[in-house]
């Protein structure tokens, strides 16, 4: 049997099913797409909150969705233990509920941006990243209005000592420079781990290229490094 | 008659027929259709259905000479979109529509609430959006309010595309003092749907439940002129927005929910409320079924109190749809419905009276036939001045480049010919993981993937508005062309187009001129590369303080690709590969006429601009899809604006890599040579040239070795290298520079 | 009655809107704007007439949901 995922739907998500996709491609099974006015879903391997706007975001980003009732299940799992990744609006909705810390802010330059970014993977010791590389940038798309990274600053060096730190902005050669920033989040975050490294946050969109026909295949090692991980 | 009506029907003065835009003509017609006078309801009613915008009365003589059939279509114009076959069971559905008016009073919303009326014309068809693009005409860089308007206008389209989920892959920005009092601003949406699961708006089957979805209505758009009545003051303007304000978290339920519904046999008909709202809709989709309806004002889903029944019928809110269903169904689709928590009101039914009846609170307050008021709707020949075509002129009337490299750098970082990466960073063009690496903006068409197969739609949108305004048939021609040749040079094949008529106002001769011309030259191209038009849009009075825009036909372009692993960009792929020019002849070589280099470098606006041979042009772009898809290019593109040397430093920059060009002989004319804008031609690259060469030969096309790619520069003859470096910083350079200063 | 919210970015979160605000004021040559933060005003009408109860519904409302505390606070005005 091979991993169980679920994808958690928000009225507004939108990259819901690019997140199916490229969890099937590489799980080998579709994963099961839970509506968030669920209060119950089957066991499963993984959960994932996919990129969107959900509720708009009209109020804040990811705020309303910590209301929505399926909410309350994933946080119950999530700190039980389950893995959970949360993309972009998910990496949102899972800092306003508390499972991540930190917040994202509005972009820096205040324009919504999409364009691929380099990444570097600070700890490659992980269910998420242990395919990848500490010394080889990766390339993946960002596309987001909200994605500035704050933190305080003891927050920020409680993460940099805990290895919570997932991913950072830099530019191809992997400096961690002003330039390679889309969006002026602070020491360049652009995802974090909980405690445990069961819970992973990131603005940028695995899903997207993990393809070559899309232009790209840096996101899919990430998908297959869960599947190899949790088997 | 009610209370309710009555109320309004004393107000009927020459001036309140006037300011509804009726013509004293067009009310004697109505009056005499009613068999009465009419209430100011109905009035309201007439007004809308009689609008330029419903009736298209100026443009329908002529709308009528496009080519519109074809063995791909499915769907002409006449419905919300158009709908080609594209193989596999599947159709792309499309249209483009003008928002313009509302975008130059409030860029963001106006051009947020286009892209929603645009994504509600497709997936009302039972297609699902894959691909957004655009059309944008801005003032000139200099005057005051453009920058405020480009900001508003491209936030709008993402904020609005980005919410949705449906990328924005395309589109084109102009910059013109033409556009100065008057902005365009045009949206287009493809879809992909089932072929045999398309959805109408042809109402049928008296008795039939109407049914209203989606958001409230407010008292949104209603026109202002329309307010003379006593009871309408200063504080109910106020509750009174013209602006609509666009809600695309709604619409994206809205899509989900109908896409939902649309899976079960429950739907007879839909029509979204777009431009006039619950009247057109509802009018339409009885008009042509034949068919009868009675409406109970009362239980449409109200946003505010007080709302009248003219407000109801009149106002734009966004995001709504009306539905004929299935007797029985009701039940089915309102738990869809409010599965995702949107309105869902049974508000009328279908009748055999041929008449619209209108209730409010039981009493009727309007009745109105509907064939005689559609079939009356007026058509205008309104008169065209003959024009004279300009003379050409010839390139050694127009001086020569003292410095190719500078001049390159000049146009590479002026307004119309710099990257738009500033824009389209602003939008998601990514979303739905289908937007292929070699079709994302910036190329000459955006590609997107057929999601689960291995297909590709190509879409491209495309106008030369200053070769319209120089010679409307050429410029007509040339917009259909450009488009064939951006489908092409990414190796799709053309299959039809939809378009958007934007000009002035048509009560001049001299700018209906510019419309008939146009759109001869649009149906002589179209029939002659088959791609009939299928769906679109006019927009008519571009006009302030008398000052016209620029005639701009805008042509948007659908194409296919069979198999999206053949698809080719504009960069350059690998380094040592041969450079070729494939297209085009003596005669359209060095045409600097309505150039760029004219208009841009040397400030003049002269002669013709280059001709269309239509021929020419469907001979070479299926000779190019060939070698294509046939994996003999590595890269691909036209060359249009800027000419031959702009497209190389395109190919370049994509690429990141220069290239050497090795001419056989030095042109007499370098300016006319690089900035020619001469159609009909394609650069293109590859690793082995011979068999394309060959190829050429035997088809009678024009191709020729220009060089190699390679280095960090592009190396002409003996100019002094042009470093990419350079021209990147110029062509990056402009449009973040003038977006960061403040005005 | 009417609760008044403001919910502005807490002292020390970078406020990229009020930084535009402010730019754009000095350009069109206000002076001595020495800082801008913008936030989220909200127009809650409450039921009843207990003043504060209603301010202790509404502060619960903003740690709940109206303000993320991470990087925001929140004023309260309960009026007529």
């Amino acid at each position: 049997m091979g991993l169980r995922s679920a994808v958690i739907v928000f009225p507004g998500s939108n990259c819901d099913r690019d997140v199916a996709v490229a969890l099937e491609q590489s799980t080998g099974q579709a994963p099961a797409m839970v509506w968030h006015k669920e209060s119950d879903f089957p066991e499963v391997d993984l959960m994932v909150l996919p990129g969107g706007f959900s509720y708009g975001d009209y109020l804040r980003c990811g705020a309303m969705a910590v209301h929505s009732p399926v909410t309350r299940e994933v946080k119950r799992r999530a700190e039980a233990g389950v893995p959970t990744l949360g993309i972009c609006n998910g990496f949102q909705v899972l800092t306003e509920m508390g499972l991540l810390p930190g917040a994202l802010l509005r972009n820096a330059d205040l324009d919504f941006v999409c364009r691929d970014v380099h990444l570097r993977v600070e700890n490659t010791q992980t269910l998420f990243t242990h395919r990848y590389a500490s010394d080889q940038p990766i390339r993946i798309p960002v596309a987001h209005h909200d994605g500035n990274y704050y933190a305080d600053e003891t927050t920020l060096d409680a993460l940099a000592d805990n290895g919570q730190i997932a991913f950072r902005y830099v530019d191809e050669e992997g400096e961690v420079t002003s330039g390679a920033n889309p969006n002026g989040s602070l020491k360049n975050i652009a995802g974090v781990f909980n405690a445990s490294k069961t819970v992973l946050g990131l603005m940028p969109h695995p899903e997207r290229l993990s393809d070559p026909q899309l232009g790209g295949n840096d996101g899919r090692p990430l998908f297959d490094g869960l599947v190899e991980a949790l088997q | 008659m009610s209370q309710a009506a009555l109320a309004h029907t004393d107000e009927i003065t020459p001036e309140v027929v006037a300011e509804h835009g009726l013509s004293e003509e067009e009310y004697a017609l109505a009056k005499q259709i009613m068999g009465r006078a009419p209430n100011l309801l109905e009035l309201g009613i007439f007004s809308v259905m009689w609008s330029e915008h419903c009736s298209y009365k100026s443009s329908k003589k002529w709308l009528k000479t496009l080519p519109t059939d074809g063995p791909q279509v499915i769907q002409g114009p006449g419905e919300n979109a158009g709908v080609v076959d594209i193989g596999e069971g599947l159709a792309a559905v499309f249209k483009i529509e003008s928002h313009n008016h509302p975008s130059f009073i409030e860029p963001y919303q106006g051009a947020a609430t286009g892209v929603g009326g645009i994504l509600r014309d497709v997936f009302t068809m039972g297609a699902r959006p894959v691909m957004n693009l655009n059309a944008l005409r801005f003032g000139a860089p200099e005057h005051p309010k453009t920058r405020h308007l480009l900001a508003g206008v491209v936030a709008g389209i993402g904020g609005y595309g980005n919410c949705v989920g449906v990328p924005t892959v395309g589109g084109e920005v102009n910059f013109d003092p033409a556009y100065n009092g008057n902005i365009l601003v045009n949206a287009m949406t493809v879809g992909v749907a089932p072929a045999n699961r398309i959805f109408y708006s042809r109402a049928a089957g008296a008795g039939n439940p109407v049914v209203y979805v989606g958001s409230k209505t407010g008292r949104d758009g209603i026109h202002g002129a329309t307010m003379a009545s006593a009871e309408f003051d200063e504080a109910s303007e106020e509750k009174r927005p013209t602006v609509q304000v666009g809600d695309p978290f709604t619409e994206k339920l809205l899509i989900e929910a109908c896409l939902e519904l649309m899976a079960t046999d429950a739907i007879v008909a839909i029509q979204d409320m777009g431009a006039a709202g619950l009247t057109s809709s509802s009018f339409e989709m009885a008009s042509k079924g034949g068919m009868g309806v009675e409406l109970d004002l009362d239980r449409v889903p109200m946003r505010e109190e007080g709302m009248t029944p003219y407000e109801l019928m009149l106002s734009e809110s966004q995001e709504r749809m009306l539905m004929v269903l299935q007797p029985g169904r009701e039940e089915l689709a309102r738990s869809i419905f409010e599965k995702w928590d949107l309105d869902f009101a049974i508000i009328g039914r279908l009748t055999e009276s041929g008449r619209m009846v209108l209730r409010w609170h039981g009493e009727v307050v309007g009745d109105l036939p509907i064939d005689p008021l559609a079939e009356a709707s007026p058509e205008y020949d309104r008169p065209h001045s003959q024009r004279e075509a300009p003379a050409p002129l010839a390139a050694s009337d127009v001086p020569d480049v003292e410095d190719l490299g500078a001049t390159l750098v000049k146009l590479l970082g002026s307004p119309d010919l710099c990257s738009r990466r500033w824009v389209w960073e602003q939008y998601d063009h990514m979303v739905m993981a289908d937007t292929l690496g070699s079709g994302r903006p910036g190329g000459d068409a955006a590609l997107v993937r057929v999601h689960g197969t291995g297909r590709g739609i190509a879409a491209s949108t495309d106008c030369t508005p200053r070769y319209c305004l120089a010679d409307p048939v050429e410029g007509g021609k040339q917009a259909v062309a450009e488009g064939y040749r951006n489908l092409s040079a990414s190796g799709a094949t053309p299959l039809a187009v939809t378009n958007n008529l934007n000009f002035g106002n048509p009560e001049k001769p001299e700018i209906m001129a510019q419309l008939v011309g146009a759109v001869q030259g649009m149906g002589e191209a179209c029939r002659a590369l088959e791609t009939p038009v299928v769906s679109g849009n006019v927009s008519l009075y571009n006009e302030t303080d008398g000052r016209a825009i620029n005639p701009t036909p805008v042509i948007g372009s659908v194409g296919l690709i069979e198999d999206v692993a053949k698809a080719v960009g504009i960069a350059f792929a690998a380094e040592g590969e041969t450079l070729l020019l494939i297209g085009g002849d003596e005669a359209t070589e060095g045409h600097l006429g309505q150039s760029l280099y004219l208009r841009d470098i040397l400030g003049r606006a002269e002669g013709a601009p280059p001709a269309v041979d239509l021929a020419a042009e469907k001979r070479t772009g299926g000779f190019v899809r060939d070698q294509i898809t046939g994996g003999c290019i590595t890269a691909c593109h036209d060359i249009s604006d800027g000419g031959l040397i702009v497209a190389l430093a395109e190919m370049a920059l994509a690429g990141r890599m220069g290239c050497t060009l090795d001419l056989p002989a030095s042109p007499s004319h370098w300016a006319a040579w690089a900035f020619g804008e001469g159609q009909g031609r394609y650069l293109a690259t590859c690793a082995t040239p011979d068999g394309v060469i060959a190829a050429a030969s035997e088809a009678g096309i024009r191709c020729m070795l220009l060089g190699r790619t390679g280095g960090d520069s592009l190396k002409v003859a003996d100019w002094a290298p042009i470093s990419l470096s350079g021209l990147r910083a110029a062509h990056e350079g402009w449009m973040p520079r003038y977006m960061a200063a403040t005005a | 009655m009417k609760a008044k919210v403001h919910v502005t970015l807490k002292p020390g979160v970078l406020d990229p809107q009020g930084k535009a605000v402010e730019g754009a004021l000095a350009a069109l040559g206000f002076a001595g704007v020495e800082s801008v933060r913008q936030g989220k005003f909200l127009e809650i009408e409450l039921a009843g007439d207990d003043r504060d109860a209603a301010e202790r519904q509404v502060a619960e409302m903003c740690e709940k949901l109206l303000a993320n505390t991470v990087i925001e606070k929140y004023d309260v005005e309960i009026g007529d």
